[in-house]
């Protein structure tokens, strides 16, 4: 097994005994962590502070928490006002309305504004399940990555949620994190490294053939695939990119060069996210064949998130595909 | 700030027409711009400069200095040429108005010109900045008002209308709206675009006080202002009723004039008729 030790996973990661917890409990918890430090850290609400966790904070803090109610342009243009009078507000709502509905008031009045604000866009991907389309955001890393000055990030658990909301606070100006409501496995801990910008490798075989890049809950289906390739003599590396803006283009490259194919690894649309990211990076320093694992330009629909994850072609089974695939591709080349 | 008294308003009226002459000269010099609504507002922005905000020119950032926030960044000229007059930055400056390389850009850009406040140009989030603003000085405990200009054509907006609400729900009271009533928009008068009325009552049932004045009689402006800072209890929006154009016979009442620049023969026209107009108020208070 090839996991990497340095990354501190947890220790039951393959045995099927990990706690269950959505990344948007992270959030929660980091929130209140960030309040604690920083006395100029607010909260805004857009009626949803039970589903994004933002009620924690609101219990600890409740004179720096604001219900905006159902107002998500106002609650990114209020934010923009405090983000640059001293303040760093932390705006949360469902992603397909904040940023979505929202994002001119973003673009306008925090990016190009340049004030401190945190945008929190919960109930991304299609593992929201039944609550169906409406409510599951597959765009969002697309409409936040291409905007200038704003860094994105996707944590892959309820661990890795709460750090990147802490280092959110502290890093100036605007930044999107990413969650997710259902409920996914905690296989990071508190010992794994968490460098906003930095990727970090969890898995790597002894002659790896493909990297598998991924974010979000999905990196759990990409060790297991990777495991299960390991099992049939195909060796690949799995990073994990919690960092979408700006990319770790180094690492990106170097693991690139060691493998010869990529495949990404993404709870969006194929287009404009994760896979876009690496893909322009890739065209321009070192094109190496690529896959691409996600939404195939389709909307969801209600349902269980694991049967949704797998009619959508983000299971297991879907990533070990990609990567043979992709190893096809290179001999053809070759 | 003071009560005013005859020779300070007569100072401010002559102060407004100059503005407005510069204001005329850096559209026709940028080539394009709005101008009516600067035209319009004119008296405003020169009360506010020369009387009301509690502000230092030479320092944009001091953190206790009163906030102008404006909404409706289109009229951007009018603030970007009373804000040369006050000291912020030289008269030379205005000719780069929308030119390459410029802190005066097209729609006003905090981060690029200091004492901004904003960046705003999309219509109908200003308010809601102002909010912010608002609530992060309560926050810090500080005095310094928040004015927060808005045209009348962006009330149309619904994010205008959740600042509203909002701003009720937390009694920002040391936040004030002006709302430039000059009943223009891009594509006609706002009654028949989407109509406003009754404005007053709109925003009284949506729990703010309300005042309306004659967006050209600056004494009626300062009344307003010191009778909103006296509301307590809620936020104030003052409706200033203007004219589009003011100063300028052929442009007043003209929504056409909304964005659209000058030829070369109306632009001498206009600084004409503004010279006739500065001679007038000399003349008045003499």
């Amino acid at each position: 097994m090839s996991l990497n030790l340095s990354a501190k996973l947890e220790s039951k990661l393959f045995n099927g005994q990990l706690e269950q917890k959505p990344t948007r409990d992270g959030y929660g918890d980091g929130l209140v962590i960030a309040g604690e430090r920083d006395s100029n850290v607010v909260v805004l609400c857009a009626d949803l502070s039970e589903s994004t966790r933002s009620y924690k904070f609101q219990e600890k803090f409740p004179e720096r928490f604001f219900e905006i109610g159902v107002a998500e342009q106002n609650m990114a243009a209020v934010a923009a006002g405090l983000g640059v009078n001293g303040k760093i507000p932390f705006i949360s709502s469902y992603a397909t309305f904040s940023p979505g509905r929202n994002w001119e008031q973003i673009r306008t009045t925090i990016a190009y504004n340049d004030s401190n604000v945190k945008i929190i866009g919960s109930h991304a991907g299609v593992s929201v399940g039944p609550d169906g389309a409406t409510h599951q955001m597959t765009e969002d890393i697309a409409i936040m990555r291409v905007m200038p000055n704003m860094k994105v990030f996707v944590p892959c658990d309820a661990i890795e949620a709460k750090k990147a909301t802490v280092a959110a606070a502290k890093i100036w100006g605007p930044c999107y994190i990413r969650l997710a409501r259902e409920k996914s496995p905690v296989f990071t801990t508190e010992e794994t490294p968490f460098i906003p910008g930095k990727a970090e490798i969890l898995w790597e075989s002894d002659k790896p053939r493909v990297l598998i890049i991924g974010c979000g809950p999905l990196l759990h289906n990409c060790l297991i695939a990777a495991l299960d390739l390991e099992k049939n003599k195909i060796g690949t590396i799995v990073l994990n990119c919690h960092t979408i803006k700006p990319l770790d283009e180094k690492l990106i490259l170097n693991l690139s060069k060691k493998c010869g194919a990529v495949i990404t690894v993404e709870e969006h649309q194929v287009v404009g996210g994760l896979g876009g990211a690496v893909a322009e990076f890739l065209t321009k320093h070192h094109p190496v064949p690529m896959e691409f694992v996600g939404m195939q330009d389709t909307f969801g629909e209600s349902g269980k998130p694991e049967e949704l994850i797998e009619k959508y072609g983000m299971g297991k089974k879907s990533i070990i595909d990609a990567v043979k695939k992709n190893i096809s591709r290179v001999k053809i080349i070759a | 700030m003071e009560r005013l008294h005859e020779k300070k308003l007569k100072q401010l009226e002559e102060k407004a027409a100059e503005i407005r002459y510069d204001t005329i000269e850096m559209v026709i010099n940028a080539g394009s711009g709005h101008v009516a609504g600067p035209l319009g507002m004119a008296d405003i922005f020169t009360a506010l400069y020369f009387h009301i905000l509690n502000h230092n020119p030479k320092k944009p950032d001091w953190l206790d200095r009163d906030r102008l926030v404006l909404s409706n960044g289109h009229i951007c000229p009018i603030r970007y040429a009373t804000m040369a007059h006050a000291g912020y930055f030289s008269k030379e400056e205005l000719k780069t108005l929308r030119k390459l390389g410029t802190r005066l850009q097209g729609h006003p850009h905090r981060t690029v010109l200091p004492g901004s406040e904003t960046t705003s140009g999309p219509l109908g989030s200003g308010l809601s900045q102002a909010c912010g603003i608002s609530l992060a000085g309560r926050l810090d405990n500080k005095k310094y008002q928040i004015y927060c200009i808005m045209s009348d054509g962006e009330q149309d907006a619904g994010n205008t209308w959740e600042a509203v609400m909002f701003a009720a729900k937390y009694k920002l009271n040391n936040l004030t709206a002006i709302i430039d009533r000059n009943n223009i928009q891009i594509d006609g008068m706002t009654e028949n675009i989407m109509p406003l009325e009754s404005l007053r009552d709109k925003y009284e049932s949506f729990n703010w006080h309300v005042i309306e004045v004659d967006g050209h009689n600056i004494q009626q402006f300062v009344d307003a202002v010191f009778e909103a800072k006296a509301i307590y209890e809620k936020p104030t929006v003052i409706i200033a009723h203007t004219i589009p154009g003011k100063g300028v016979d052929f442009m007043e009442f003209d929504y056409l004039w909304h964005s659209k620049s000058f030829n070369k023969e109306e632009a001498k026209k206009s600084l004409n008729e503004l010279r006739t107009l500065r001679g007038k108020i000399k003349s008045e208070h003499q």
